[in-house]
């Protein structure tokens, strides 16, 4: 209980001090206040994950009721995932933040909002009562949204920050009508009362309420269409925020979807097909808009999108699993899926750090202005290499691991009876590996044009490397990336603890030898030790093979043409037009051209910028009606001060005078009925 | 351990006997079927040009490009015998650590800041992207089939039940040798013979690989081939005894080789802008066989 007062207490005096000492100590501050707090909580997450489960209740107030507060294993493995990634995360933002050091008043600010971000994240694991769940929900999505706007001086942060908070509120409006509708029915707000309302009641009432749950969880992690607000937000954010963003704020989405999983007692098939649903075509529409982009974070953002559409599929085969009482299907499914809100945490928070490392050596997200900066900052380049090639699922790294049980729990799947779940099946192995093909396609792109080649643009200024200290919590998160891809059984025993919520069986671990599909896994790290091993042995070869040989440096080879010039190169643009050629239908371009005209051409341009089909037809569509309905209310705002007064009058007058009216008029209903 | 070496020796001779069909088919006397061997090691005793462009990423790539091929083949059954490897779910891993090679032959293609090799690896990328597809659905309906999710076991017992299963093994064939085609870029999707930089798409993206690199790409590529013809020879073979299997095995291969001889003599190459079309119309042929499992295992009643 001390810890747990200690915690809540920590946040506020950090806040209280940060503002009136020196950018250093404010720095050093913010990254005592987490490790404190991560240190606190770790504490609980460890002892759950080992089988532990703690229960504290709090007097609430008398709207709010008894607050309870349960930490159980699911909590606990995303606990987990929330401090390693704030941790890395504040350490590097403190080496990002020290070209604003004169910007004293900002800097206090986007410490403090981290500081709350953190601490409302972990609330969010563990609180039990619907009120105090919003309100810590609440805190996570505005002091996210302080962290966003930090550079607000520049054109579109501000935009992009308003965005994420309107979209983050209407989440809000959905989450809280879900609580509400139960507390109306129950009336209790504790997390509980979810559970005993979905037991009495079944069909279509309980599937409503999980809808509602489900869209406004489903607003925070990203699913299409509910996904608008992320591009615009992740690239407007600095780069460690962006990391902490799309690495674990989105996975309080997953969270609360998982939590009202184990809350709601339905039939998990329909849910299971609905998630399964919206995550293929999150997967794939994520993707899709990933490769066209040229801004590294927007594209990075594109496959957070993705990226929880390979978590929702996890989660869908994992519910239908249990639905039909497969009890290795849902743990394949949850499996796949936790994992890979680890993994997807790791890699997505590497590539937006390396990403914020390229962007202040270069100035710009612009990836068609980049190139060749693998000679210049070698570290970086090789780190985003190691974290491509794990997104893309491919082994030896993690990506590979998580996405493999994903597809076993398909395979197995594929084995079932009925054949709506058949179709199913392969349908949604279709989705998976195309998703990875495309994925492959994009992250090739965006490292070979930005680290590769030849510089595209002039610099007008020296690009080096980051220093050590700023590499080193990029490198831990290489680590744990290399370690999951090498030792996945061990990650997996973890998780064995928080996939017993779901299914029921505590003592399913990864190791036993009867369990069908799931031994596959120590296959799995056998093969990555030998890939590596392997490599090695073969570079060792052809290292001893051309050691004397002669090697000459020349030009790169040019069919014939002796003066190549780095304009030469393929950029990613034609990189990827044979890609947007194809898929023309599904994406949306906004051009600006001029062309060539006349014997005597002038200044001719040609520019085209990606833009969301989904969002044009869903968002913008949506609010130029609004607006236009709104116009016609326009004759009321004229600016006369008088008739504002005489509005509010009307306004109070109507207020108090309708229910009199109303209550007239009943009353003489009522004398009528007498007669 | 019996398919490695297999493919190993199968390897030695593939792009040879392909190279000796062409010529004989064009009327030229043409090289030996040991050729290709030669060129190899050839280019394995040769020095090497590097373009100044180029990284680390460019040096390490054939390599990883050869890890990964070979890594591959140890997942390949032959007959009764299991590849070094066999788990549930293999044919995943197979599919994707071919992907590293890939991906790495790809970046070292962009690499060299060539427009021609940037070219190429985007073809590549498109392509083999859009034949993944056929490869997953035509495992996931063989899986169907027999109910096991790993090469050996879906091979082995493939031809348990009844003749039919000849049927689909038929269509899976011209699936596995279009994904061949494919993967190693060979005729109807890339001339490798072409002498222009435009049209290619393989041979685009190693124009400045030299010397032992270059060496190993073209080792990787004869094992590729030989590494598709193995899975083609499984889906024949099932559960027949040894000394049947393993002539069948080079019988097999040398049709193989013969064919994509006789389509690279006779066939033109697909229109380039239209490769992709034609590529993902291999996921419907997949998906015929899809339903076709469906229909022997009576799933529509």
């Amino acid at each position: 209980m001390i810890l747990i007062t200690s915690f809540i207490l920590i946040p506020f005096l950090a806040i209280f001090i940060i503002p009136f000492i020196t950018f250093k100590w404010k720095g050093f501050l913010l990254f005592a206040a987490i490790l404190v707090e991560a240190a606190i909580s770790s504490y609980f997450a460890v002892n759950t994950l080992m089988g532990e489960t703690y229960n504290f209740a709090f007097q609430g107030s008398l709207i709010t009721g008894v607050i309870n507060l349960q930490i159980d294993a699911l909590s606990g493995w995303f606990i987990m995932i929330f401090n390693l990634i704030f941790l890395t995360g504040s350490f590097y933002g403190l080496f990002y933040m020290k070209a604003y050091k004169n910007q004293s008043h900002n800097i206090s600010m986007h410490y403090i909002v981290m500081i709350l971000t953190h601490a409302s994240l972990l609330s969010i694991c563990v609180i039990q009562n619907s009120i105090a769940f919003l309100i810590a929900w609440e805190i996570m999505a505005v002091s996210a949204f302080f962290a966003v706007i930090f550079e607000h001086e520049k054109t579109g942060t501000n935009k992009a920050g308003l965005n994420y908070l309107i979209q983050a509120h209407v989440s809000i409006v959905f989450l809280m009508l879900g609580f509400i509708y139960v507390a109306y029915k129950t009336g209790s707000y504790d997390f509980s009362a979810i559970s005993i309302y979905s037991e009495q009641h079944a069909g279509a009432a309980v599937y409503a309420l999980f809808i509602f749950f489900f869209i406004g969880f489903a607003i925070k992690a990203g699913f299409v269409p509910f996904h608008t607000w992320l591009p615009y937000a992740h690239p407007a954010a600095p780069a460690h925020i962006s990391g902490i963003m799309s690495g674990v704020l989105i996975k309080a989405g997953i969270f609360g979807i998982l939590r009202m999983l184990l809350l709601i007692k339905t039939n998990y098939t329909t849910l299971g097909y609905i998630i399964l649903t919206f995550s293929v075509i999150s997967g794939l529409y994520g993707v899709m808009l990933a490769i066209v982009q040229h801004n590294l974070k927007k594209l990075l953002a594109y496959h957070s999108i993705e990226n929880i559409g390979i978590i929702g599929i996890g989660i869908g085969l994992g519910c239908v699993g249990l639905g039909s009482g497969n009890l290795i299907l849902a743990s394949l499914g949850f499996a796949g899926a936790l994992l890979h809100v680890l993994n997807h945490a790791l890699f997505k928070s590497l590539l937006f750090y390396t990403a914020g490392i390229v962007y202040q050596a270069t100035h710009t997200l612009n990836i068609e202005q980049m190139g060749g900066l693998i000679k210049k900052m070698p570290q970086t380049a090789l780190l985003f290499l190691l974290a491509a090639i794990a997104i893309c699922g491919i082994p030896p790294f993690n990506g590979f691991v998580s996405e493999f049980i994903i597809y076993s729990g398909l395979f197995h799947w594929l084995q079932n009876p009925s054949l709506m779940s058949i179709i199913a099946a392969i349908m949604v192995v279709f989705g998976l590996v195309l998703i990875g093909g495309l994925a492959l396609l994009c992250f090739t792109k965006a490292f070979g044009v930005v680290f590769l080649g030849s510089p595209r643009h002039p610099l007008h200024h020296e690009v080096k490397e980051a220093p050590f200290f700023q590499l080193l919590p990029l490198y831990i998160l290489a680590f744990f990336i290399v370690s999951i891809g090498l030792f996945p059984k061990v990650f997996l025993s973890i998780l064995s603890r928080p996939l017993s919520l779901f299914t029921g069986v505590t003592n399913l671990s990864f190791l036993s030898p009867n369990s069908t599909s799931i031994d596959s896994v120590q296959h799995i790290s056998w093969m990555s030790w030998g890939l590596i091993l392997f490599i090695f042995f073969v570079y060792l070869i052809r290292y001893f093979f051309t050691k004397n040989r002669k090697e000459i440096i020349s030009t790169t080879w040019g069919c014939g043409y002796i003066a190549p010039t780095p304009k030469l190169q393929y950029t990613a643009s034609s990189f990827v037009r044979s890609y947007s050629k194809l898929f023309g239908v599904l994406l949306f371009f906004n051009k600006k051209e001029k062309l060539v005209h006349g014997v005597f051409p002038k200044e001719a341009h040609y520019e085209t910028r990606p833009y969301d089909k989904m969002e044009k037809w869903l968002i913008d569509k949506f609010l130029h009606q609004l607006t236009t309905g709104f116009n016609k209310f326009h004759f009321l705002s004229h600016g006369k001060l008088q008739f504002y007064i005489l509005n509010g009058v009307l306004f109070i007058l109507a207020v108090l005078f309708i229910p009199v009216i109303i209550d007239n008029i009943l009353s003489f209903i009522a004398f009528l009925k007498q007669l | 351990m019996l398919s490695l070496l297999l493919i190993l020796i199968a390897a030695a001779f593939f792009s040879g006997i392909i190279v000796r069909t062409k010529s004989i088919a064009s009327g030229r006397k043409g090289p030996g079927v040991f050729q290709p061997i030669k060129d190899v090691i050839r280019l394995f005793k040769k020095g090497a040009v590097y373009s100044e462009t180029t990284s680390i990423i460019f040096r390490i790539a054939p390599t990883i490009y050869f890890a990964s091929v070979v890594m591959a083949i140890l997942v390949i059954p032959f007959d009764e015998s299991k590849g070094i490897i066999s788990f549930k779910g293999d044919f995943i891993f197979f599919a994707y650590v071919l992907a590293l090679g890939k991906f790495f032959n790809i970046i070292a293609a962009m690499d060299t800041g060539s427009s021609f090799e940037g070219m190429g690896a985007s073809r590549e990328a498109l392509f083999s992207m859009f034949a993944e597809p056929a490869f997953f659905i035509l495992m996931g309906s063989l899986a169907l089939l027999t109910g096991h999710t790993s090469f050996q076991e879906i091979f082995y017992s493939l031809h348990v039940g009844s003749y039919i299963s000849y049927a689909i093994t038929t269509l899976a064939t011209f699936v596995l040798i279009m994904i061949t085609m494919i993967e190693n870029s060979r005729m109807p999707i890339d001339d490798p013979k072409t002498h222009l930089e435009l049209t290619m798409v393989h041979e685009v993206m190693i124009l400045d690989n030299s010397g032992f690199d270059l060496g190993l790409i073209l080792t990787t590529g004869y094992l590729k081939f030989a590494m598709y013809g193995a899975l083609i020879v499984n889906l024949f073979i099932g559960m027949v005894p040894y000394q049947y299997s393993i002539p069948m095995f080079f019988i097999i291969q040398f049709i193989i080789a013969v064919v994509v001889g006789l389509i690279e003599s006779f066939m033109a190459r697909f229109r380039m802008g239209h490769n992709a079309q034609y590529i993902f119309a291999l996921t419907s042929v997949s998906l015929l066989i899809f339903f076709g499992v469906l229909l022997v295992l009576e799933k529509f009643v």
